[in-house]
């Protein structure tokens, strides 16, 4: 569906060049949501905006179903945009008309008929859930609503993509949470390509199905969401998973729990997919003579399944302890020991 | 009781001389409108960065503008008789301030507008971008609705230049509430006429600032 190859974006500035997007090959799928997540200044925002051309890219290609997007006249660029359409972090609605007027605002100038308009915007407003608030003006909406008229609008035109410029920064994590859900609901329903940006690892794990991590205008690291979170490699990556699989005070527990009681071992298990949910800590105590002690521990959904974390302290013989953990790594589990290996 | 206060006063005359200071602002306002906006869009448009983004362009309606905003009212006045003569064909009367009126006005309009539009929300069009709006699209679906309060509230202040300009206008002959200040008033000696003169003019000045806050106020859903 949108496909990059090797995008680069330089800015000119008074220090000399800044590579915005460096040498970027990306390959997003019909109906996928992609995320990419990076720090501000990663070039996060340059690479969305040259994807329906608001940047234009320094060199390389993009090509978004089929069309060669910097090839394409102005006329025609106007007509691929209507079939790409992004919501934005701080909405970017029109304070001067009412909910109503800037839904039907992307049908103006695709030059709908009014009944049509109407019609239309109608669909809309249920679809993202403002029934009765078509009259009110944007001043008069929360965030969260405000965000929910931005998609509408998103999706007057029946678009075949979504962008969105770090839709969900500006909210808090209730309404952020309810955005999402919004979205993955119209990608379902309307099998819309969603491409997002975001430097919120929670949005990637709640929606996504696949990520690109940016760092310094390059793309560090790619993947299934699921097989990102099992296997970061990038230190950027790493620290992005540990912000939705650790609870932050984890690092600090364990340090202290270990200064505390030297004995034993302390072990991180970490399950993928369907082990998640089986009673394996159970399955340990009862088989060999060991003592478990649960020190912190963490299931997180993603669309491609859940993904846990466990902290465990486990104390016995040494014999025992060693059958312990060959039992550990022979069930699909991810096992590091943290202390006395 | 009119007559003991205003002796000097001739009412009809005072009445001939509203509705010419009324007439002479009121086209000069709406022209001075359409022909502010337009500069201003100008102004605007050609700026770095933006739409026609074009320097040379930008910089040679930013001269016009700034050499016509500097210039003296009642200098340009003198400037302009033979531009007046040429298309009103006469120096008297109403008519033939119009054309300095607007020439007055509309750069300094044409400034408020800039500044206006400038005050737009980038995000709020960069939105009509993506959406594949034309760039007449974004001129008058966006950027016009998006600046009305400021254009209303600056077309108030241009309309109470207007006023005063009018009366300066008078003084070189073309009537209204100025002329008659000076010529029935001072060149007379007859002090009531000019009193009543300028109670007027603040009568009309204030009811165009009402109007305009009024308007302001009711466009603003920010």
């Amino acid at each position: 569906m949108i496909n990059l190859q090797s995008v680069r974006k330089v800015f000119q500035t008074k220090d000399g060049e800044v590579k915005a997007v460096d040498t970027v090959d990306l390959n997003i799928k019909q109906g996928e949501i992609y995320g990419i997540i990076g720090y501000s200044g990663a070039g996060k925002s340059t690479l969305i905006r040259i994807l329906n051309m608001l940047e234009r890219p320094t060199s390389g290609t993009v090509t978004i179903g089929g069309k060669n997007m910097s090839e394409l006249s102005s006329k025609k660029l106007r007509e691929a945009r209507q079939e790409i359409s992004m919501i934005f972090q701080h909405f970017n609605l029109l304070w001067s008309r009412t909910v109503r007027e800037n839904i039907a605002f992307p049908l103006e100038i695709a030059g709908y008929p009014k009944a049509k308009i109407k019609q239309r915007v109608d669909e809309l407003i249920d679809l993202v859930g403002l029934e009765g608030r078509g009259g009110s003006y944007p001043s008069q909406l929360s965030g969260g609503q405000k965000q929910r008229v931005g998609i509408a609008r998103a999706l007057a035109n029946e678009p075949k993509v979504l962008l969105c410029d770090e839709a969900t920064s500006a909210l808090d994590p209730k309404t952020t949470d309810s955005i999402l859900d919004l979205l993955v609901e119209i990608n379902k329903k309307l099998d819309l390509t969603i491409v997002l940006i975001t430097h919120e690892m929670h949005v990637i794990r709640k929606i996504c199905h696949r990520v690109a991590v940016m760092e310094q205008g390059r793309v560090v690291e790619e993947g299934d969401v699921l097989n990102v979170f099992k296997n970061p490699t990038e230190p950027i990556t790493k620290d992005f998973v540990k912000q939705v699989t650790e609870p932050e005070e984890t690092v600090d527990t364990i340090k202290q729990f270990i200064s505390e009681f030297p004995e034993g071992r302390i072990v991180q298990l970490t399950f993928i997919g369907g082990r998640a949910g089986q009673p394996l800590i159970t399955e340990l105590i009862r088989k060999y003579e060991v003592d478990v002690n649960i020190l912190q521990g963490k299931i997180t959904q993603t669309q491609n399944g859940p993904y846990g974390t466990l902290f465990i302290q486990i104390k016995g013989t040494e014999p025992a302890l060693a059958r312990a953990m060959e039992f550990l790594n022979s069930v699909q589990v991810e096992v590091e020991v943290i202390h006395n290996a | 009781m009119l007559s003991t206060w205003f002796p000097n006063v001739q009412w009809d005359v005072l009445l001939e001389a509203t509705k010419e200071t009324l007439y002479m602002s009121a086209i000069s306002v709406v022209i001075t409108f359409f022909l502010g906006l337009a500069l201003g869009l100008a102004l605007f448009l050609t700026s770095p960065g933006n739409l026609w983004g074009n320097k040379f362009l930008n910089s040679i309606i930013a001269i016009i503008v700034n050499v016509f905003r500097s210039i003296p009212f009642i200098i340009l006045i003198i400037l302009l008789i033979p531009f007046t003569r040429l298309i009103v064909g006469t120096m008297l009367g109403a008519e033939a301030a119009l054309p300095a009126l607007i020439v007055g006005a509309a750069p300094f309009y044409a400034r408020m507008v800039e500044i206006a539009l400038r005050e737009i929300n980038k995000g709020v069009i960069e939105a009509a971008k993506s959406m594949g709006a034309t760039n007449a699209q974004i001129i008058f679906k966006v950027l016009i609705p998006e600046s009305t309060p400021a254009l209303v509230s600056g077309i108030t202040v241009t309309a109470i230049a207007l006023v005063s300009y009018t009366a300066m206008a008078g003084v070189v002959g073309a009537g209204g509430l100025g002329n008659l200040a000076y010529m029935e008033g001072y060149q007379r000696d007859n002090a009531d006429v000019t009193l009543i003169s300028t109670a007027l003019i603040l009568v009309i000045v204030f009811v165009i600032q009402w109007i305009g806050d009024r308007i302001t106020t009711a466009l603003d859903k920010r």
